[in-house]
């Protein structure tokens, strides 16, 4: 799941990890930014770098959830591929995991993708996966192709060696018919142009472009559309008991300012709808939550994508 | 509680300002408040540069930026002394070798697969080149006022970080261990070093194989002259971030996450000793008619739904309410930023139905930032 900044990326990978897990399935939701977004979005303490329960989701199931920190999985690689664990201490000293993980380049998104692509891949004794499915909060819209185009990352860095192969198994699963790229977007021209150029980068590299959540979308009565008489409005301001024949009028016009702001508003998210419309995948629409996202808006926008089968 | 007003074109006016910076959460409207307030700088009679990390593109084309070709361009149709340019990372590493390197090393410091890699990738280059960048145009002395607007950073402090960070690398004992062969003559690597060193660069190779290995040690140590006078720069331009001829602007938008990010920010300010000049909170909602509350005109409207009258009032009821409600949890938002940090002065900008395209928009932000 990636967004630009202020869309409600984070929200809507919580939401869409709740939306899968309905009915009994297990999933793992991710974030590899070190922001503690999903302890934010779930009202939780600090999440540690260790897979957790977080959540049950309607009519039964379970959401996991992991912060994936770059060091701890730099350590954990080490282990698991070299059998290194005792070096780890070694290697920290020496700036050696500071290095790998902050400056040299590409390496740091090698080893968060690599640790979600290892739980995308886990299977239990019985060989069925651990989770039906992994939601990554991914990096925003302007970083996401770099982020998941691993192999071109590390290209400069090794054009063979252990971390190219380590690389190529995380292509194998980024770029396979089982992942889905998805893009949260608001109805604005910044939000909107950014989708349309991440689709487009993503298609460009072959990663799999899933479809675009259209977030905070606001329901409009269709009686606000098209023109409308100031004078009928004092007149119902007046019936309703909220003004008198001094000021109806008053209330009246400053309300109208807010239904002509509101119909300029609607045409340029047609606008923006069209432009959407461009990129050729499926759309999701999800409603702006008057209270903002807290833990009960999360499942209304569960139920959200469910019922437009986004899950 | 209300946090004091925060005068904008007394800080530009100022002509002891010399940098501002503005920072905050990605998506809050940073570039378009850098932009906005450089133009409002420049027609105030400062003569003023903009740098921009990665502005969205009707935003750069709306102060002539057509390409990102790493100078500063001066904007047209601004009335007064405005220039604004994009940060290209890798130019502005490129040079900073190239003037610093002879010939013959420079070439093998650029043609290395490792620099190559290293100066266009995202993690972290772009902050170290950011405030490279930011403390040449200072000693320039061409501008006596720089506006400059942070990387969209996976966090908003990472640039505060970076000088730190490299200095951190550069004194690190890895910097050693991998200059080793180079001051041993080229001799087996790393028989000279005790056995912990051994052993590191045993993982090391096997780890990233030999050939990286190779490009990383080639390349620290054809850096080697060139590293010392780097970090000393982005030394000296942290501090020049702490003087006081610097302001900082945090900017938000008053949403939860956005007002945390800028919770956060403030405080860590303060910690570096940054100078905090305050708060800007972009994309405000307002309502013309704010006497009439939320309750109150839901209720209106459920009195006439219930009695089938006046459909269209019933829905502008509605509507309004809805923009009270937002309106409600903006501000309780803002009230708990304000109590959290009484002292750090604020201003809002409403919320505005178009994105900014051309200069009149910037010169609109401008006004609607000083509250003129």
């Amino acid at each position: 799941m990636t967004g630009k900044g202020g869309t409600g990326k984070t929200t809507v990978a919580a939401a869409l990890a709740l939306a899968l897990a309905a009915g009994g399935r297990k999933v793992l939701l991710v974030e590899v930014e070190g922001r503690q977004g999903i302890a934010q979005v779930f009202d939780l303490p600090p999440l540690p770098y260790e897979e957790r329960k977080i959540a049950v989701a309607p009519g039964g199931g379970d959401v996991h959830a992991l912060a994936i920190d770059p060091e701890e999985a730099m350590l954990e690689y080490l282990e698991m591929f070299y059998g290194l664990k005792r070096m780890g201490k070694a290697l920290t000293k020496m700036g050696v995991v500071d290095f790998a993980t902050t400056i040299a380049p590409g390496l740091r998104d090698v080893l968060v993708t690599g640790k979600t692509s290892e739980a995308v891949r886990r299977r239990d004794r019985t060989g069925k996966r651990v989770y039906d499915t992994v939601v990554m909060d991914a990096p925003p819209t302007g970083r996401v192709t770099r982020f998941l185009n691993v192999t071109q990352e590390v290209a400069g860095l090794a054009r063979v060696g252990p971390v190219r192969t380590h690389a190529d198994m995380v292509r194998g699963v980024v770029a396979s018919p089982e992942t889905a790229v998805h893009f949260v977007t608001l109805l604005e021209e910044m939000p909107v142009q950014e989708t349309l150029d991440g689709v487009e980068e993503l298609r460009a590299a072959k990663l799999p472009v899933g479809g675009i959540f259209i977030n905070m979308v606001r329901a409009v009565d269709p009686a606000l559309d098209g023109p409308f008489d100031l004078a009928e409005l004092a007149m119902g301001v007046k019936a309703a008991g909220l003004g008198d024949d001094g000021n109806a009028a008053v209330i009246a016009e400053a309300l109208a300012g807010e239904v002509v702001e509101q119909q300029r508003r609607a045409e340029l998210e047609r606008t923006e709808r069209d432009a959407l419309e461009t990129a050729g995948v499926p759309r999701y629409e999800l409603p702006l939550l008057a209270d903002g996202a807290d833990l009960a808006g999360l499942y209304e926008l569960a139920e959200a994508i469910r019922s437009q089968g986004a899950a | 509680m209300t946090s004091p007003e925060l005068d904008l074109d007394g800080i530009i006016d100022d002509s002891g300002t010399r940098i501002v910076v503005c920072c905050g959460s990605g998506g809050v409207g940073k570039t378009t408040t850098a932009a906005a307030l450089g133009l409002r700088a420049a027609e105030r009679g400062r003569n003023v540069v903009v740098l921009t990390v990665d502005p969205a593109r009707r935003l750069a084309q709306s102060m002539g930026l057509t390409s990102l070709d790493n100078t500063p361009r001066k904007v047209a149709g601004a009335d007064g002394e405005l220039f604004a340019m994009m940060l290209d990372m890798k130019r502005t590493f490129d040079e900073i070798i190239e003037a610093h390197a002879d010939p013959e090393r420079a070439r093998q410091i650029l043609t290395n697969p490792f620099y190559q890699s290293l100066s266009s990738s995202f993690s972290g280059t772009q902050e170290y080149m950011a405030m490279e960048k930011l403390g040449q145009l200072r000693r320039s002395g061409e501008w006596d006022l720089i506006i400059v607007d942070t990387p969209p950073s996976r966090s908003a402090l990472d640039f505060l970080d970076a000088p730190e960070r490299l200095g951190r690398f550069l004194d690190g004992k890895l910097i050693r261990l991998l200059m080793a062969p180079a001051k041993a003559g080229g001799r087996s690597a790393f028989k000279i070093l005790n056995a912990g060193f051994g052993l590191v660069a045993g993982v090391l190779t096997k780890v990233l194989g030999a050939q990286v290995l190779k490009d990383i040690q080639t390349f620290v140590s054809a850096l080697d002259a060139v590293f010392g006078g780097f970090r000393q720069r982005a030394e000296q331009t942290y501090k020049l971030l702490q003087a006081p001829g610097t302001a900082f602007i945090v900017v938000a938008t008053p949403e939860r996450d956005a007002m945390r990010e800028a919770s956060y920010f403030v405080e860590r300010l303060a910690e570096e000793r940054m100078p905090l000049a305050g708060l800007v909170i972009n994309r405000v909602h307002r309502s013309p008619a704010p006497d009439l509350s939320a309750a109150r005109s839901t209720a209106a409207a459920e009195d006439l739904e219930s009695r089938g009258e006046h459909e269209l009032t019933a829905a502008v009821l509605r509507l309004h309410a809805g923009r009270m409600q937002l309106a409600a949890r903006e501000h309780r938002e803002q009230e708990h930023f304000a109590s959290a940090h009484p002292t750090v002065p604020v201003t809002q900008v409403p919320a505005m139905s178009q994105d900014v395209h051309d200069l009149d928009g910037l010169r609109e932000i401008g006004e609607l930032l000083a509250k003129r």
